[in-house]
């Protein structure tokens, strides 16, 4: 399918990051920003999913909202320009750079349960992002709750919407070193699963790692 | 539909209760303006809630009519919409917010408007999701009854007036005990500036069982699976005789 893609890239030079990180592929990785930090997440092989959530890190019930985020926006994709936004309509984070052109915040994680029902039953014991979510999310103690598993971000997925009410999960549009940027509004608790999915042609049933970096402004 | 209670559910008006698996829920349109904001719970386990993205991806769509199941989040079939006369109820909206509703249609107040003031998503599930003990911080995104939003391929997001005729009816049937929590407030995206809520009739009623040929069922090998999910469950929570009785 065709789509309008608006490429942005960004000025930030990898030797001035403060922070970097390889995620290998089922790999889960939590980090609280600073207000105005930019942190950038690059598809290292191409066509890979990066499950993602946010918190307001000082008041972590507030957590990442697609509604509020598309609905303010109004228009179900995100790119350059959008606001990522909590629950309470508060901004945490704004997209500032973007190679791929558009990401996905409706088709959600995959999770154990899900799998029985989109695969087979059989699929329940494979790795899968929200046991990712949950064991991240764990170390932190009683600070979340499975109440915190909000419908996240797959940066790098490309899930199309039709306008007759169609929903598909069709190859990326990602490529290696394609990467998505963004700035930190407030304190931000950053959660990823780099996605173990094997059940789903869109990344070529091949996990890749992805690279997280942060720089101060 | 044969029901066992019914009530209108006023503009404005919220509501919520425990409805038995096995039922009937049917809600009708009193006019073209309806939408009414639902949220479903696992009655006896409140962590398991309705899952927006897992029921659009296991059926590849963007909205739900007939056919289709809500699923929650542990990859069970919740309700099914055993019949829909509107053909698009919409998964993306959310829920009114108060700053938002003040600003649409004019702030108003108990003090001057008494209980014809303008209540919104936000203030209805506050104090409905509390007196069942969960708070703001347990909403998903809902299933905005007799509402639509189209995707365009650019992905703008656009709200079609009056996608719901006076009489229309969804019937939702339980396939499980669920809690559900109504907001009968407008659409966040409702571009009117006329407060558009109306009355939305509540009827409850006894369901047939789910048959080979049923229509949710057979829609997908996903929704049999979800389907054989919340058996299993069921099955589990209610032990040997309700397998034995149901040989």
């Amino acid at each position: 399918m065709t789509q309008a893609k608006e490429i942005t890239t960004s000025p930030r030079k990898i030797e001035d990051a403060v922070y970097t990180r390889t995620i290998p592929a089922g790999k889960g990785w939590m980090h609280d920003l600073e207000p105005g930090q930019v942190f950038r997440i690059t598809d290292l092989e191409g066509n890979q999913a990066a499950d993602t959530l946010f918190y307001d890190a000082l008041n972590p019930e507030d957590s990442y909202s697609a509604i509020e985020t598309v609905t303010a926006q109004k228009n179900i994709y995100l790119t350059t320009g959008s606001v990522l936004r909590a629950k309470s309509g508060r901004p945490l984070l704004t997209i500032t750079a973007d190679s791929v052109g558009r990401h996905d915040t409706v088709g959600g994680a995959c999770s154990a349960e899900s799998n029985t029902v989109r695969y087979a039953h059989e699929k329940k014991a494979m790795h899968n992002c929200r046991d990712t979510f949950m064991y991240e999310l764990s170390k932190r103690g009683a600070q979340f709750s499975k109440q915190d598993l909000a419908p996240n971000i797959n940066f790098f997925m490309n899930v199309p919407i039709t306008p007759e009410g169609g929903l598909t999960f069709e190859d990326g549009v990602s490529a290696p070193g394609y990467y998505v940027e963004m700035q930190a509004e407030t304190n931000t608790t950053v959660l990823i699963s780099n996605c173990p999915q094997l059940n789903n042609p869109c990344n070529d049933y091949n996990p890749t790692p992805i690279e997280v970096t942060i720089w101060n402004n | 539909m044969n029901s066992y209670w019914n009530k209108s559910l006023e503009a404005g008006e919220k509501w919520s209760g425990v409805i038995k698996k096995g039922s009937l829920l049917r809600l009708t349109a009193s006019g073209k303006t309806a939408n009414v904001s639902m949220l479903l719970f696992n009655a006896h386990d409140r962590t398991e809630r309705y899952n927006m993205p897992d029921t659009l991806k296991a059926q590849h769509t963007s909205h739900l009519t007939k056919g289709h199941v809500l699923m929650s989040d542990n990859g069970k079939a919740m309700a099914g919409i055993i019949e829909d006369d509107t053909g698009w109820h919409d998964p993306f909206g959310g829920f009114s917010k108060t700053g938002w509703t003040d600003a649409q249609f004019g702030k108003t107040t108990y003090q001057s408007e008494r209980n014809e003031r303008y209540r919104s998503g936000e203030e209805n599930f506050s104090m409905e999701l509390f007196r069942n003990g969960l708070t703001m911080r347990d909403t998903v995104p809902v299933l905005n009854v007799f509402s639509k939003v189209a995707v365009q391929d650019g992905g703008e997001m656009v709200f079609h007036e009056d996608n719901a005729q006076t009489g229309q009816a969804i019937t939702f049937r339980t396939e499980m005990d669920l809690l559900i929590v109504l907001s009968n407030t407008p659409h966040p995206l409702d571009t009117s500036t006329v407060y558009p809520s109306v009355p939305v009739k509540l009827e409850a009623g006894a369901a047939e069982p789910v048959g080979k040929d049923d229509i949710c069922l057979n829609l997908c090998g996903e929704n049999r699976r979800a389907f054989e999910n919340t058996w299993e469950a069921n099955l589990l929570a209610e032990g040997l005789t309700a397998a034995v009785s149901a040989e």
